[in-house]
């Protein structure tokens, strides 16, 4: 169920189904996510949402007896389709996840992971890479001088900032965020937020969040979903100012959820 | 009424503690003697004789330096020998059994390690050797690692499986969502995350085969002379404790004891300095 955006879709799920196990978590779900925008996922808990949002870059793939049908395509391609390489896959979307899970090494180590396994870099090369990442973070003025220090000193909000640059170091054109700010203090997510706003300039964003004033305040697109279902899709004004259907207007003015 | 429920109640909970502080001490009471005696019988002969000479024949004076080195390079072989396995078979049971199959099959060999981990070492010992000593026709220190490493493999597995399962899943999840294959998460992200704690179950399976005897008694036996050789039979303290407190010469006696004093002290370091390893590991990660 779809009220299409008109910017152009860079990721779109057609008739996306999910179960867990025999729990069926997301019903039938179309969706076009348009590029360079911040398209969010709302609803009340348990409404599929960071389910939709996992299927992007199939993480669920990860647990047997959790299974999605459907297609879901990345300009073009049907990224569920079991031929479409999985690495391939995640270095185009990336994920960041709620709770902010730096790797047990530096905090250069963080960033270069994954860009050492998907690309050959000389060392100055990797070097402004990792530069490159955490500045898109506004990571890199308060690191710069302890690269070589372990990530786990940084603090909360630098943490998840981390996570991050981590994400965009390997330049995808997706970026999921599952409720990023959800265990973060309010001027970490401010700051995150912020930071959202700048990275659409270059990613396409799909963002979960439980928190509707957020959604407000930097989503393009709002998607609303309950018990599994699309129920409303449309630009963030229209939905949070005129909302076509009741139960979106009901979640929207805290009837319920 | 509430009143007396309330006295009561502030008498059953001070029996309740009396007895608890009780038992404690009653416990504490008999590890402090032994520790006592230990130290008491022990430190006296805790010369440097001791480790520079060997195990010397009844009447006489010497050390136990034969001793002390046949049972580094048994208990070495024997981690050598189990730990490895030990990690593998761990990781294979956190990480590679998820599928239905696989879990059944992750299940059964949780169940069979716990057995052995409960296994009595004397068994360990007399299957070893009717593996290794009887058809060989003779004791060996390789026997005696084999018989140790038996020990070992459990201890690590469980240590192994426990540790990476307490890393958390987004964490695995972070990793693998970047497009590096399952492997690499594994030996780059999972272990060093869990290594504190791996690193802490070998160190306690240390501890624990530095002082077996029973399985020794069947494959390495015991030498009087030095032996580096690992095919014979090699001195190790456990035996060497065994033989000397049982016979009625006053220096073996005294031997004894003090090998008994640096075994125990090993022990307590090696538990020491496990303790260490896991309290840095939990500053690496809530």
């Amino acid at each position: 169920m779809a009220g299409s955006p008109t910017a152009q879709p860079r990721l779109s799920a057609r008739g996306l189904d999910f179960h867990y196990g025999d729990v069926h978590a997301v019903r039938n779900v179309d969706l076009d996510i348009p590029g360079q925008r911040v398209t969010a996922l709302i609803g009340p808990s348990g409404c599929g949402k960071s389910t939709l949002l996992r299927v992007f870059n199939r993480i669920y793939a990860l647990y047997p007896g959790q299974v999605a049908s459907g297609r879901v395509l990345l300009d073009g391609e049907d990224i569920l389709d079991r031929r479409y390489p999985i690495d391939r896959l995640r270095s185009r979307v990336g994920m960041v996840f709620q709770k902010p899970v730096p790797f047990p090494m530096t905090i250069f180590d963080n960033v270069a992971y994954a860009i050492r396994h998907h690309e050959r870099l000389s060392r100055a090369d990797m070097e402004s890479r990792v530069e490159q990442a955490l500045r898109q973070a506004a990571l890199w003025d308060e690191v710069k001088d302890k690269l070589r220090r372990s990530a786990l000193g940084l603090s909360g909000g630098q943490q998840q900032r981390l996570c991050i640059a981590r994400a965009v170091a390997l330049r995808p054109e997706v970026l999921l965020l599952d409720e990023p700010t959800s265990a973060l203090d309010p001027i970490s997510t401010s700051r995150i937020e912020q930071l959202v706003e700048e990275l659409k300039r270059d990613y396409t964003i799909v963002i979960v969040t439980h928190n509707m004033q957020q959604a407000a305040r930097i989503s393009d697109y709002t998607a609303f979903m309950y018990l599994g279902e699309l129920v409303e899709y449309a630009s963030t004004e229209t939905i949070f100012s005129n909302p076509g259907k009741q139960q979106t207007e009901d979640y929207i003015t805290g009837r319920f959820g | 009424m509430r009143r007396m429920l309330q006295l009561r109640r502030n008498a059953t909970n001070l029996l309740a503690q009396s007895l608890a502080v009780a038992a404690t001490a009653f416990g504490l009471f008999w590890l402090a003697w032994i520790v006592w005696t230990t130290l008491r019988m022990g430190l006296h002969a805790l010369t440097p004789a001791l480790f520079t000479q060997m195990t010397p024949p009844p009447g006489e004076g010497g050390g136990m330096l034969n001793a002390f080195f046949g049972s580094a390079l048994i208990s070495l072989l024997g981690i050598a020998m189990g730990a490895p396995i030990g990690v593998l078979a761990g990781t294979f049971l956190a990480e590679y059994a998820q599928t239905p199959w696989s879990a059944r099959i992750g299940a059964i060999i949780r169940f069979v390690n716990d057995i052995l981990l409960s296994a009595p070492s004397i068994v360990l010992g007399l299957f070893v050797y009717t593996l290794v000593v009887a058809p060989s026709g003779h004791f060996s220190a390789l026997a005696g690692a084999i018989a140790l490493g038996f020990i070992v493999l459990p201890v690590v597995v469980r240590m192994t499986d426990e540790m990476l399962r307490l890393v958390p899943a987004q964490m695995r999840e972070a990793a693998l969502s970047l497009g590096v294959p399952q492997s690499k998460v594994v030996l780059q992200v999972l272990y060093r995350a869990s290594l504190p704690g791996i690193v802490t179950g070998i160190l306690l399976a240390l501890a624990r085969i530095s002082g077996e005897t029973a399985p020794l008694l069947f494959t390495a036996l015991n030498n009087q002379y030095w032996s580096a050789d690992i095919n014979a039979p090699m001195a190790n303290v456990p035996v060497v404790i065994f033989q000397f407190a049982m016979s009625p010469y006053e220096q073996w006696h005294a031997l004894a004891w003090a090998g008994a004093l640096v075994l125990t002290l090993f022990v307590l370091g090696v538990s020491l300095v496990a303790r260490v390893f896991v309290a840095r590991g939990h500053f690496t990660h809530d």
